[in-house]
């Protein structure tokens, strides 16, 4: 069972302003009923821009029930300019928090309230961005500039935190390596131009690309160099080590020779091959045996 | 408010004779059956008499049962064995609507090399018995398929399909911690090799289950460590839990006529019930072929996990296959295999009833129930 604070029972045992609202002015959909959860905002936004009510209609869980809920509560009587300033952590902080699992509900809250004012504005239904990304989760059709927005703004730190915020990675699970590497290179690329309406095309590539870090390229060759300074030392011992494969910051390696089945085998991996690795490519790498 | 259990799928409460049976093993009885001295030596007889009573439920001789920590464990020993015993064989059939305890186990053995055939099913969750026997090979070591399935409830031709296997020569498994104690099982004339169980499905503990092999055929533990249960499965055996799974078991078999019967019947009462008074349902499986106390209805344009804590408001436990309920974020793998619309499978919901439920229950839950749907659709965004 999840562990629900008591404002989201309560919010969805008796929510606050559900339904459509007949003179609404402006409409936000996202979500569809094939990816489990979709919301449908609705809001009357005055001639000078100040959100005057808001009403929604929620296909969902509990927590997407009750994050649609609280923010038309907190919407009401804010200007549109003050209204877009409303981030995720925001509708998840007026909950009084939400399980981590259970993120992507808030996030579905923002998209919604931006897609309603940019319809109010007259604007594409996404931002430009948005629409051009690549798309890296085909299940849950999630671009990567959702992606690297979602680790921006949560500074978020794993596969799992980019799961439960926007939901990519959470089907088949085919993009997750994609998804790492996007990670990676925003963790590491400072320096990479923020996917913003009048950002570049495609943000993940130039992500991806981002300052600091070696290419699959650099990194295979670079590992490559360093092992064959490595096996000497085990063949001095009787033993020996081949490369067989390297994803991303996994280097696949197969133990032969003396070494295979010793009971050292294990530590000569880690506490050697490993360090010598970290030390001389990169300071993630890390090694794992096959068998 | 009192809880009313329609999750008995999940697990089933403890029946009080089977508690009752227990504890003297806590109190007096707790030597270990394998010592030389009488102390311990007198548990082992208890031991043999839960044995016993599982293998007389099944129609199976005492020699033939082993006693494990659970149906997962079940599972996983029965294709662990039968892959070790042919190593030459590299074949695995199995169902897509399996328990992740088959699933997962047969993913583990094709990443070691094995070829698996997962057999595909039509609307109602039913396999092609012309497929299953297309999919059998000289190759093929092991065939495991469900007895009955945990999330419809579809009871599978399980003496239809062993019967092929066996004309080939082919080991033949069947996950039965659904169907064991709730629809008659009789190895003596059901040519199947090996058969799981699981204890807390059948109103005895969680923590104890068993399987089935067929005497002849060649086994090796997938627990090692110790000469318990003639060498096939090591670990002290749980004794209190062993005599516990006995008496659950003959209970069991005391009350199978009660279980096809009168529990068959409240469930069709409930079904019924909430399919008549409710718009736009949709019942997923195979009527014609299922578990008696099980039934499990979409709701087209909601979702599940807000069904259930609606549900749970009014004091009843129901399970469901949303994504929203689960560490995953996709549907059922059951429903998406059996290709439910989307506009139905994230509602899914699953009532499993017991022995231990009544009238009165299902018709709380009939009368209730129309209202949580109603709600939830005023909600949603998809109203066609």
């Amino acid at each position: 069972m999840w562990d629900y604070s008591q404002k989201v029972q309560d919010l969805f045992l008796t929510p606050h302003n559900a339904g459509p609202l007949e003179d609404a002015n402006a409409i936000g959909e996202v979500g569809s009923i094939a990816c489990g959860d979709a919301l449908k905002l609705y809001l009357k936004i005055s001639g000078d821009g100040v959100i005057e009510k808001a009403g929604f209609e929620t296909f969902g869980c509990a927590s997407a029930i009750a994050s649609s809920s609280v923010l038309t509560d907190m919407v009401k009587g804010l200007h549109v300019d003050e209204a877009l300033k409303i981030t995720n952590a925001d509708i998840a902080k007026a909950l009084d928090g939400l399980p981590r699992e259970k993120m992507h509900c808030s996030v579905m809250g923002q998209e919604a309230l931006e897609a309603a004012i940019r319809q109010w504005k007259g604007e594409p239904a996404m931002p430009k961005t948005q629409e051009e990304g690549k798309l890296v989760c085909k299940c849950f059709n999630v671009t990567d500039a959702t992606i690297i927005r979602a680790i921006r703004e949560n500074g978020l730190k794993t596969v799992e935190d980019v799961t439960a915020f926007t939901k990519a990675g959470g089907g088949c699970g085919d993009c997750r390596d994609e998804i790492a590497e996007i990670l990676e290179a925003e963790l590491r690329g400072q320096g990479a131009p923020a996917p913003e309406p009048a950002g570049p095309a495609e943000p993940a590539k130039s992500a991806a690309c981002g300052t600091g870090g070696l290419t699959n390229l650099q990194r295979m060759q670079k590992v490559m160099e360093v092992m064959a300074l490595i096996r000497p030392q085990l063949q001095a011992d009787g033993g020996d080590i081949e490369l067989v494969d390297i994803a991303g910051k996994t280097v696949s390696v197969r133990l032969t020779g003396h070494c295979q089945g010793c009971a050292a085998s294990e530590v000569t991996l880690h506490q050697v091959v490993e360090q010598i690795l970290r030390q001389q490519v990169e300071p993630d790498l890390a090694v794992e045996e096959v068998k | 408010m009192k809880t009313i259990y329609f999750d008995n799928n999940a697990t089933t409460q403890v029946a009080p004779e089977v508690t009752e049976a227990m504890l003297p093993f806590f109190r007096e009885l707790w030597g270990n059956p394998s010592s030389m001295h009488s102390f311990g030596g007198r548990v082992a007889s208890y031991v043999e008499e839960g044995r016993a009573q599982v293998a007389e439920l099944l129609g199976a001789s005492p020699d033939e049962i082993i006693f494990t920590s659970c149906g997962t464990e079940s599972d996983n020993a029965a294709i662990f064995s039968a892959l070790q015993t042919q190593p030459s064989k590299r074949h695995i059939v199995i169902s897509c609507v399996e328990h992740p305890a088959v699933l997962q186990a047969a993913a583990f053995w094709e990443r070691q090399g094995y070829r698996v055939t997962r057999l595909g099913v039509d609307a109602k969750g039913r396999i092609d018995m012309d497929e299953y026997v297309f999919s059998l090979s000289a190759d093929t070591a092991l065939v495991s398929v469900m007895f009955a399935n945990n999330e419809v409830g579809n009871v599978y031709p399980i003496r239809a399909m062993a019967e092929k296997a066996k004309e080939r020569g082919i080991l033949f498994h069947t996950d039965a911690v659904q169907a064991a104690g709730k629809v008659p099982i009789d190895l003596a004339s059901l040519p199947v090799d090996m058969l799981s169980l699981s204890g807390h499905k059948l109103h005895a503990p969680k923590g104890i289950g068993a399987l089935y092999v067929r005497r002849g055929v060649r086994f090796r533990p997938f627990i090692r460590g110790g000469h318990q249960e003639r060498g096939r499965r090591a670990g002290t055996e749980n004794v209190p839990y062993i005599a516990g799974l006995g008496v659950a078991c003959r209970l069991a078999r005391e009350s199978m006529q009660d279980e096809t019967t009168r529990v068959a019947a409240l469930r069709d009462r409930l079904e019924q019930g909430i399919v008549s008074r409710i718009p736009d349902c949709l019942v997923n499986g195979d009527t014609e072929h299922r578990l008696p106390g099980t039934t499990n209805i979409a709701f087209r344009n909601i979702e599940g996990e807000s069904v259930l804590l609606m549900l749970d408001r009014l004091g009843i436990c129901a399970s469901s296959g949303s994504a929203c309920t689960s560490g995953s974020l996709e549907p059922s793998h059951v429903l998406h295999a059996m290709g439910v619309p989307f506009k139905y499978a994230h509602s899914a919901t699953r009532l499993s009833l017991s022995r231990y439920n009544t009238q009165e229950e299902v018709d709380y839950c009939v009368e209730h129930f129309p209202a949580v749907v109603e709600t939830l659709r005023r909600l949603s965004p998809f109203k066609d």
